[in-house]
């Protein structure tokens, strides 16, 4: 319990260390990295607490592929964030009066762990009897988002399509017919390279309109 | 791309593992830590490493942009295919007891599909939106 205590202390203390050097910090790659380290420490703050699949999760997409993607999407932006001199006080106090209600919010959860909570008394405790015994899945995580919660989770991948969709028709030329174009435009400009350097300008302006 | 042979085989070395961890995490989801999502992102982590060490031209010999794009629907079509077979075995959607008919294997198999749908979308999610982003600078780098 009390090493438990001490290990929470620190990472906490860690996640806010590396949150005022992210807000700091005016390199955005330093900020891609400790973003990174963030969503790492998140993760081992989950493990703490016994949520070993949050925390898997939170390892893989936050501190893993969000940082790749991060780092993918910083080729089109300057490494450096622009000096802002302006201090905005009535921002400033909104955000902190904002944080001070959240604290005061805070007050009224129910202790981590208590078993009178609310949260464990409506559907957990069936979840929790019966997915070992009835449905022979041991893992109550995967019963409740699988079985228990399968519509949310059918939602959850749609969203996942629907936000890739998005993704593609923003940056990868939308339909496969206008890519299809580009392609056999680059290829034919590629191939024209050693005669002169035209058809490529060309073909660059072509692709721009289009 | 990247020319340095300490890059390249270390990538040739992690690309199989971190699949079959991948695969790992995805089929043992019932039973350890795990399921479709996380899988489905750690697979694409390992076609992401060989793309950025052999470039993205290599990556896309694997799997095109079309059939990335088919792997996003398939996933989408196999997790609202088992509703729907369900239904049609006479259950409700997505009951997965209606499956076979008794609790156990229903569950089981119905867990298992629906997560293999969710880790194919995620996977080829992940690998559309990092081509797209990483695709898109290298376009404009050769114009």
């Amino acid at each position: 319990m009390m090493v438990s205590l001490v290990i929470d202390v620190f990472l906490l203390a860690l996640l806010v260390l590396i949150a005022v050097m992210v807000v700091r910090t005016g390199r955005l790659y330093a900020v891609i990295v400790m973003s990174g380290a963030y969503s790492l420490t998140s993760a081992a703050i989950f493990v703490n607490l016994d949520a070993v699949d949050v925390a898997f999760t939170e390892a893989a997409v936050g501190a893993g592929i969000s940082t790749v993607l991060f780092l993918a999407a910083m080729a089109y932006i300057p490494a450096d964030e622009k000096p802002s001199q302006n201090r905005n006080f009535l921002a400033g106090g909104i955000c902190i009066g904002a944080g001070a209600l959240l604290l005061l919010a805070v007050m009224d959860l129910p202790s981590l762990g208590d078993v009178m909570a609310p949260l464990h008394q409506h559907v957990a405790p069936r979840y929790l009897a019966e997915s070992g015994s009835a449905l022979h899945i041991p893992n109550v995580v995967t019963t409740v988002l699988a079985s228990y919660r399968g519509f949310d989770t059918l939602g959850e991948t749609i969203v996942v399509f629907t936000a890739g969709l998005g993704v593609l028709i923003l940056l990868a030329g939308a339909t496969q017919t206008k890519r299809v174009k580009l392609n056999s435009r680059k290829v034919a400009a590629k191939t024209a390279k050693p005669k002169s350097l035209k058809p490529k300008s060309g073909a660059k302006t072509a692709g721009t309109k289009a | 791309m990247n020319q340095n042979p300490v890059f390249r085989v270390v990538a040739k070395i992690l690309f199989a593992p971190i699949i079959m961890f991948g695969l790992y995490v995805q089929f043992h989801g019932d039973f350890g830590p795990g399921g479709g999502f996380q899988a489905g992102v750690i697979i694409a982590a390992a076609f992401i490493l060989h793309a950025l060490v052999f470039g993205l031209q290599a990556g896309r010999q694997i799997i095109s942009a079309r059939v990335n794009l088919w792997m996003m629907v398939l996933g989408v079509t196999i997790y609202g295919a088992v509703g729907i077979v369900s239904m049609a075995k006479g259950g409700l959607f997505l009951d997965y007891t209606a499956l076979t008919g008794s609790v156990g294997s229903g569950q089981h198999i119905g867990i298992l599909v629906v997560e293999f749908g969710v880790g194919l979308t995620v996977t080829s999610v992940m690998l559309a939106l990092f081509h797209a982003f990483a695709g898109f600078v290298e376009d404009r780098g050769n114009d």
